[in-house]
């Protein structure tokens, strides 16, 4: 618990490093593709980290100096699967990105989709020794929360305080300076496959970089599509990728849950590839360009050349109608969304006050997803494009990229998380000579 | 699962492995090498750098090649110099008498035609005004080659009979030129004595109260570096004070001309103490005084 609590501790120092020499980069290795962003930060750190968020959500303080998109290798359902193809994918995207921004970059934060997220509410509570909530207090009670019993060889990624109450006072933001008996907080805790990530960090080590924060793609999508009344009220961001789908629901502005349906475009491309019988790139190909999700008359007289090199005239000049292709593709993206329907349902997103659903991710491309979404997820679905930060170049703008932009809101303004707060010195091991000097700080 | 090393060319895998954009790993360090801003700024400032100058101590480190390169410049140098717009082949003296003329250019002996990089124009006016003749000297390089120095001349107004020599000096005492005899410059007065070239202006200022007895004037005569005799002719003497020596010189002339002091037999007008003029008297002069004297005291007996 405390190594985890130190690690966690070590990567925001290494941010906080970053942020003074002005460029960080941020990762997004998906199944499909790797991206990478360099951002640079002018000073705005300051005023941030003074009075909350700063203006433009904190956004306004960086700007795109590197972009690069690169086809993914190695990677399976979000997990490396070979560590050197990963590693070359990582480094082709990397050096890319700092030839566009001209500039080094030691500092990585890095998104990943898969390593089986899975979501944990946590509760505690304490008396106050004093009557005002000091930072101290803050850190107490979220030590106090009861852990769960979260699995052999998994790890904590995020552990996010969502909700603190006073006595009877719920839907604290800041409890801090308040006064009050009983403090008691909600927190949200997310959970990794620890070998999927220690194996993610060792391929990004061997790039030569240093790994700054760690983030899970299903959170990062959120923050970067979700206009605030949707956070506020409460809201699910369902990024469809290429191998995982991330289910994450928002509410008060805090992620509450954050799930991942192993299903994707992917595998909607393998189903062409099956049904039609063309390789996979022609398959992806015509995903793409003539790919949909309801059909019209008029698709029945749409036909698409498959092509081929076989040499066999009949093999090569075969057509399939778009109807055909949409009958191929429509049963799996139902599929998908049955599964994201299943997900929301057990996180018990129909109580929420606003159930707004927003869709993104690469398979959110696909023409007529809405209205097959919201027959299956429920009326209020609008697709989502990542927030317009500063300096990205036009290609870096889509939907798809909305996890990597996401990544760099996460790198500007992080949000308090567990190990931001001190240790409270009980936590501490026994004997341990920081606890003396702890009891000596608290008590003179 | 895929072969661990990529195998023989024509697998597919190497095909594709080739196809793959990826950097290798030197490729992406060494990108990252020279990304960094300290390394970048070594490489391209600080190795041409060590390298010129590096390759400039190893060609100079030889004594044959330095000597080369030095004779090198200096040709270069007196090639440039010797240009014929940087020739000056004249020197134009305006101002100064034919002798004078003479005198300077035996004073700056230039080996005409000659570059103007090597005239040191300050040293030759320094020359030339150190002349005895020159009271001002402008030296300056006029177009075509041409030299110019424009002097102004000192004029002689006395003749010093000194100790060495018969000298010409002007109107501050500045000695001007030698003459052999004191018959050269008749038209000149005459001065004599030690330090009576430092009292030329008094001396002037003397003469030109003594006009009335020009006449007669043979020169003024510095006594004893601090006060002057006027000495005419017939060895007659008029000892003038040191101070004031004018007013009383114009007391003698005013005693000459009411009572033809002068033409007497007096042989000095002793005016060194202003209060009581003294004469001395010639031999005749003399006698005739000790023959009245004697007379009225024979008469004053005579009338007792």
């Amino acid at each position: 618990m405390s190594d985890l609590h130190a690690r966690q501790r070590a990567m925001r120092a290494m941010r906080k490093a970053a942020m003074q020499r002005g460029v960080i980069a941020v990762l997004d290795v998906g199944s499909s593709k790797i991206a990478c962003l360099v951002l640079r930060f002018d000073g705005g750190e300051r005023i941030a980290g003074d009075e909350g968020v700063g203006s433009l959500a904190g956004q306004s303080t960086f700007r795109v100096i590197g972009a690069a998109t690169t086809r993914s290798r190695g990677v399976r359902f979000g997990e490396v699967e070979a560590m050197g193809e990963t590693e070359r994918a990582i480094r082709t995207a990397l050096q890319s990105a700092q030839k566009m921004a001209n500039q080094r970059v030691d500092h990585v934060i890095v998104g990943f989709s898969g390593a089986r997220v899975r979501s944990y509410g946590l509760a505690g509570s304490i008396g106050l020794e004093e009557t005002a909530v000091s930072e101290q207090d803050v850190a107490r009670v979220l030590a106090a929360c009861d852990m769960p019993d979260i699995g052999e060889g998994r790890e904590v990624l995020h552990a996010q305080p969502v909700n603190f109450a006073l006595d009877h006072r719920s839907g604290l933001t800041d409890p801090r300076g308040q006064i009050g008996n009983r403090l008691s907080v909600d927190m949200h805790m997310l959970t990794v496959d620890g070998a999927a990530v220690h194996n993610l960090l060792r391929c990004i080590n061997r790039c030569d970089l240093e790994v700054a924060g760690l983030a899970s793609t299903a959170y990062t999508s959120g923050i970067s599509t979700l206009v605030e009344d949707e956070q506020e009220l409460g809201a699910a961001c369902i990024d469809m990728g290429g191998a995982v789908t991330g289910v994450s629901i928002f509410m008060k502005k805090h992620m509450i849950y954050a799930d991942s349906v192993r299903l994707g475009g992917d595998h909607i491309t393998l189903d062409i590839s099956k049904g039609l019988q063309v390789p996979l790139a022609t398959a992806e190909r015509i995903k793409t360009l003539n790919g949909g999700a309801v059909a019209t008359g008029m698709d029945d007289r749409e036909m698409i050349e498959l092509g081929g090199d076989s040499g066999d005239w009949e093999h090569d000049r075969r057509t399939a109608s778009r109807a055909e292709l949409i009958g191929i593709m429509r049963p799996r993206i139902e599929e998908i969304l049955e599964e994201v329907r299943l997900r929301l349902d057990a996180a018990g997103f129909e109580c929420l006050p606003s159930q707004q659903i927003v869709l993104t991710g690469g398979v959110s491309q696909i023409p007529g997803l809405d209205g097959l979404a919201a027959r299956i997820l429920g009326n209020s679905v609008r697709l989502g494009r990542p927030l317009r930060v500063q300096g990205l170049p036009q290609a870096a703008t889509g939907p798809a990229f909305s996890a990597v932009v996401g990544l760099s809101l996460f790198a500007a303004h992080p949000q308090d998380e567990w190990w931001d707060f001190e240790m409270p010195a009980e936590r501490y091991p026994a004997r341990s000579l920081r606890r003396a000097v702890r009891w000596f700080k608290e008590n003179w | 699962m895929r072969p661990l090393r990529a195998g023989r060319r024509a697998t597919p895998a190497r095909r594709r492995a080739r196809r793959d954009p990826a950097p290798s790993r030197l490729a992406y360090r060494l990108h990252r090498l020279w990304l960094t801003p300290l390394f970048r700024g070594i490489i391209r400032i600080g190795l041409p750098v060590a390298l010129i100058l590096g390759g400039g101590i190893a060609y100079l480190s030889d004594d044959a090649r330095r000597e080369d390169l030095q004779a090198w410049l200096a040709e270069q140098r007196r090639a440039f110099e010797e240009r014929p717009e940087f020739m000056v082949k004249l020197m134009a003296i305006d101002g100064a008498s034919a002798e004078l003329a003479e005198d300077i250019r035996e004073a700056v002996p230039l080996d005409f035609p000659v570059s103007q990089f090597d005239l040191d124009l300050e040293h030759i006016r320094r020359t030339i005004a150190g002349l005895d003749a020159v009271a001002d000297v402008d030296v300056s390089l006029r177009g075509q080659g041409v030299l110019q120095v424009s002097v102004r001349q000192r004029v002689p107004v006395v003749v010093w009979r000194g100790r060495q020599e018969i000298a010409l000096l002007d109107e501050t005492g500045h000695r001007v030129a030698a003459v052999i005899a004191r018959a050269m410059r008749p038209d000149l007065p005459l001065i004599a004595g030690d330090g009576a070239d430092r009292a030329v202006p008094e001396a002037l200022r003397l003469m030109a109260a003594a006009e009335p007895l020009k006449a007669r004037l043979r020169g003024l005569v510095r006594m004893g570096e601090r006060r002057w005799d006027l000495v005419l002719d017939r060895d007659q003497r008029i000892l003038l004070p040191e101070r004031d020596p004018v007013a009383a010189l114009e007391r003698v002339l005013a005693l000459d001309t009411a009572t033809d002091l002068l033409a007497r037999d007096v042989t000095t007008i002793d005016m060194r103490i202003p209060a009581r003029p003294t004469l001395r008297l010639g031999p005749g002069a003399r006698e005739a005084f000790r023959m009245i004297n004697l007379f009225e005291l024979e008469e004053g007996a005579v009338g007792q």
